[in-house]
């Protein structure tokens, strides 16, 4: 029997990436200063949008002199992919209006990455803390971004763009126990067929679509889950 | 309005109009068994596709730099039973090297 997760067990698992978040977020501060936001705007869109990628990609629009809704267009796209991830989460979240909005504001691919329990479960307390403790991080360090400009140099220099994969990776790692490599079409194997379809559809179309869309089209390999099941044993 | 609240604004409201859309409207519900089948492979494929972008894409295009190397050291240390925080370290540490290196 595992031990049930709770909000402690969710904000201690996901502080490493707050680190390497909080950094981002330092970086995030100071090129919106640079892309012509004000500090408060800044961190108003950190609080508000809560979105990594997308926040990146807005201000580097605004800094090609792109228009505000050419910006708004690549954070939006960037974002897409937060609908299929939200249906994931969906049936889990079962408290009221406002304690959904709430848990849905803190998902992001993080928080969302380690309260998944496998098998399509996710643990809503996980959900909650992970996405506190990663929002706080990001806040803050626009904040400081903001306040004090790059302290922390390149983040990527530090390798600290490398810590989301290297996440992602181990979160995916567990999802795909109980695959059968002799049975790859068996119902306990088709995680991994979703997962390399998953990484095979979004390398294939990174080149001729806009960013976002390939993580959303990755979705399409679940469609691997309309298979008829293999009666044999 | 100035350009920077236009785009506050709309990031902000279409985001969580985004995130919500699933949590909101299906929230709590059981997924029909059909449905469900396709959506539990959500997890693999979307976890499968953010290790693939967060990798091997830069700026819109493939590419292969000292990234991969991080992920190679990451696979390992998970294939050793390292716990998560030593994972992600232990990837972000060898992804600096090799860029210090080169």
């Amino acid at each position: 029997v595992t031990e049930e997760r709770g909000y402690a067990s969710g904000a201690r698992a996901v502080v490493p990436l707050a680190i390497a978040v909080g950094a981002f977020g330092v970086s995030f501060g100071v090129l919106a200063r640079a892309g012509g936001f004000d500090g408060a705007e800044a961190v108003v869109m950190s609080v508000t949008t809560f979105a990594g990628s997308a926040q990146f990609a807005a201000i580097s629009v605004l800094s090609d002199r792109g228009t505000a809704a050419a910006a708004i267009t690549a954070a939006l796209l960037l974002n897409a992919r937060y609908v299929p991830i939200g249906i994931t989460v969906a049936p889990w979240l079962t408290g009221g209006f406002w304690s959904r909005l709430g848990h849905a504001h803190l998902t992001v691919d993080e928080s969302w990455a380690i309260a998944a329990e496998g098998e399509g479960r996710f643990n809503p307390r996980v959900l909650f803390a992970a996405g506190a403790v990663i929002w706080l991080a990001w806040v803050l360090g626009t904040a400081v971004g903001v306040i004090f400009g790059n302290l922390v140099g390149d983040p990527n220099q530090l390798g600290f763009d490398a810590a989301f994969p290297a996440l992602f990776l181990t979160l995916l790692v567990p999802q795909l126990r109980g695959v059968n490599l002799r049975r790859p079409f068996d119902v306990r194997s088709r995680p991994l067929l979703a997962a390399v379809g998953g990484a095979a559809i979004s390398l294939a179309l990174t080149p001729f679509v806009p960013a976002g869309v390939p993580i959303v089209a990755a979705v399409a390999a679940c469609a691997v889950g309309l298979l008829p099941a293999e009666d044999r044993r | 309005m100035t350009t920077a609240v236009v785009v506050i604004v709309c990031c902000a409201v279409g985001t969580i109009a985004l995130k919500a859309a699933g949590p909101v409207l299906l929230g709590g519900r059981a997924l029909p068994a059909r449905v469900d089948a396709v959506v539990r492979l959500a997890g693999p494929a979307l976890l499968a596709a953010l290790v693939a972008t967060n990798t091997f894409s830069s700026s819109g295009a493939l590419t292969v730099d000292a990234r991969v190397v991080g992920l190679g050291v990451a696979a390992v240390a998970i294939r050793f039973g390292a716990p998560a925080l030593l994972v992600v370290v232990l990837a972000a540490a060898a992804t600096a090297l090799v860029r210090l290196a080169t």
